[in-house]
């Protein structure tokens, strides 16, 4: 089986491919450099993502503030995170860099200012 | 219009119009060097679409780490207020009057009322608007349910509203696969990002999203008409030949509630056309020299109301760039006419900026491919300069830095050949 990846690491866009037997890597062709080839193989083992939403708070001027995951979650993992999210409510006042919540040791954490409504 | 007279009249040094990166860069820039200076912007908070571009990926060069929208926003908003800059917000300009070259009148509208205030020189950065559906084509029924991706944007990242359940995307750009990407975490369905063109439009990063979410990628294909009573209900689809013709009986539907049109966007100078600043047809944004100072003296552009960028960082150094350009022109009462060297588009260059250099300063020259290309080489032949690429695409503007004492002669060709 051969998996074909376009790499982000650079503006190059090397298309990475990878051919997998038996369940393990026996090759990896097409990257011009090393971290495209450690980014290729952790993108087919275990893909990872910054998770960025909106989530809903009280008395805020503005009825939703964004935040990020602290870290990159693992794909398979964000539709619990999102499903955890969607049931989450906050409370104005936030600043930027709060830490409004919490899922599996990953940090949830404000990208922008609530202000409470005077 | 004649001057309102019963509002006395302030005086600034610098009228900065747009609060977005690029007005506010340059708003902190020419009060860091000591100019007197307003800042107005039309929404009720700074930051212009920033505070809505929630994902990381900015900041990574003018900040020098990766930051969110709002994020990147609020440092510069920060740096606004420490510094005392003067900002009004829900602020309208009607108008901008050249009176001299270091006299003009901004005209302006706010929620307590009309202001006109004098300015010896005015930087424009205004941001760009969005193309929307009837501008690419699409017939059909007046239906709701149609949105641009920056106003879908607006909806769920600053109001919290989904804008639809079962969506189509019209146009690969980046803000169009960012949003396939929220849609699809809030559990909307993205039924097709249709793509006119053979290849993707936006960064290599974003179209990774398709894949995430296993989004399909119609690549030359249209949407050509839409359906619904009352609100969109199916949307109409055909395929495009290399030259982007329809191909007869290609066509097919796709049901879906929501049309999100992600199909470019164009500078806005609405204001500067009306004083009669020459606009370049192939940026839509105004012609300008290596100070950013357009055909109008006095009158600076910064950001995407020069040109369209991909990244924040260009924009809040063409935003500092025009404040230096300010600050010379009041000093000096005009920025020095000479004989300026003419930057021209050769082959495979889709659009170039600026236009006019000096030569008495290093420049970033911003430029765009026609096509995607490998194994290149951009050449200035009228000087010898080569640089090699390995890879250049439209959807990703290059920047090449220029000494000033590589510009010389009548003109630069600036030239994208295969090696």
């Amino acid at each position: 089986m051969i998996y074909s990846f376009t790499c982000i690491i650079c503006p190059l866009g090397c298309v990475i491919e990878i051919e997998m037997e038996n369940g393990k890597i026996k090759e990896v062709r097409g990257n011009k450099c090393p971290r495209g080839k450690e980014w290729a193989i952790e993108e087919l083992l275990s893909p990872k993502r910054i998770v960025i939403t909106v989530l809903p708070v009280e008395k805020s001027e503005l009825p939703v503030v964004s935040v990020k995951t602290s870290q990159p979650v693992d794909v398979r993992k964000i539709p619990s995170l999102m499903k955890y999210l969607s049931e989450l409510k906050l409370m104005a006042p936030i600043k930027i860099g709060d830490v409004v919540a919490e899922f599996e040791g990953v940090k949830i954490i404000a990208t922008r200012e609530a202000k409470k409504v005077k | 219009m004649e001057p309102l007279p019963q509002i006395p009249m302030m005086s600034y040094d610098v009228v900065v119009i747009g609060g977005g990166p690029a007005g506010m860069a340059a708003a902190v820039k020419a009060k860091e060097l000591g100019l007197n200076v307003l800042l107005l912007d039309e929404n009720d908070y700074l930051g212009g679409i920033l505070p809505q571009c929630i994902h990381p990926g900015f900041g990574l060069h003018y900040y020098r780490e990766e930051l969110t929208g709002p994020e990147f926003a609020s440092r510069l908003a920060k740096r606004l207020v420490e510094l005392g800059v003067e900002y009004k917000t829900g602020t309208r300009v009607l108008e901008i009057r050249n009176c001299s070259d270091l006299e003009k009148v901004v005209i302006f509208t706010s929620p307590r009322g009309a202001y006109q205030v004098w300015a010896k020189a005015v930087i424009y950065a205004t941001g760009a608007r969005e193309r929307h559906a009837f501008e690419i084509g699409i017939v059909g029924d007046r239906v709701s349910g149609i949105y641009t991706a920056g106003e879908s944007q607006t909806l769920m990242d600053i109001y919290g509203i989904m804008p639809g359940k079962e969506i189509v995307i019209v146009g690969s750009g980046d803000v169009g696969l960012i949003m396939a990407r929220r849609f699809a975490l809030e559990e909307a369905k993205v039924k097709a990002v249709i793509e006119l063109m053979p290849y993707p439009g936006g960064l290599a990063r974003n179209v990774m999203i398709l894949r995430d979410f296993d989004i399909p990628l119609y690549l030359s294909h249209k949407v050509v008409e839409l359906r619904g009573k009352g609100r969109v209900e199916r949307v109409k689809v055909v395929r495009v030949d290399e030259n982007l013709n329809e191909i007869p009986r290609s066509e097919f539907w796709i049901e879906a509630d929501t049309l999100i049109i992600s199909a470019g966007l164009l500078p806005s100078v609405k204001k500067l056309e009306q004083i009669g600043v020459e606009i370049d047809p192939a940026t839509g944004g105004p012609v300008v020299n290596d100070r950013l100072e357009t055909s109008v003296p006095g009158i600076f552009v910064a950001g995407n109301s020069l040109l369209i960028n991909d990244l924040v960082d260009y924009v809040a150094e063409q935003g500092e760039l025009a404040a230096e350009g300010a600050k010379e022109f009041i000093e000096k009462g005009g920025i020095e006419s000479r004989k300026w060297v003419k930057v021209e588009k050769g082959e495979n260059v889709r659009l170039l900026v600026p236009h006019y250099l000096s030569g008495d300063r290093d420049v970033y020259l911003y430029l765009r491919v026609a096509r995607p290309m490998e194994d290149i080489e951009l050449r200035i032949p009228e000087i010898g300069k080569r640089m090699k690429f390995l890879v250049v695409k439209p959807s990703e503007m290059l920047r090449i830095r220029l000494k000033a004492e590589e510009i010389e002669g009548e003109k630069l060709t600036v030239r994208v050949v295969k090696v």
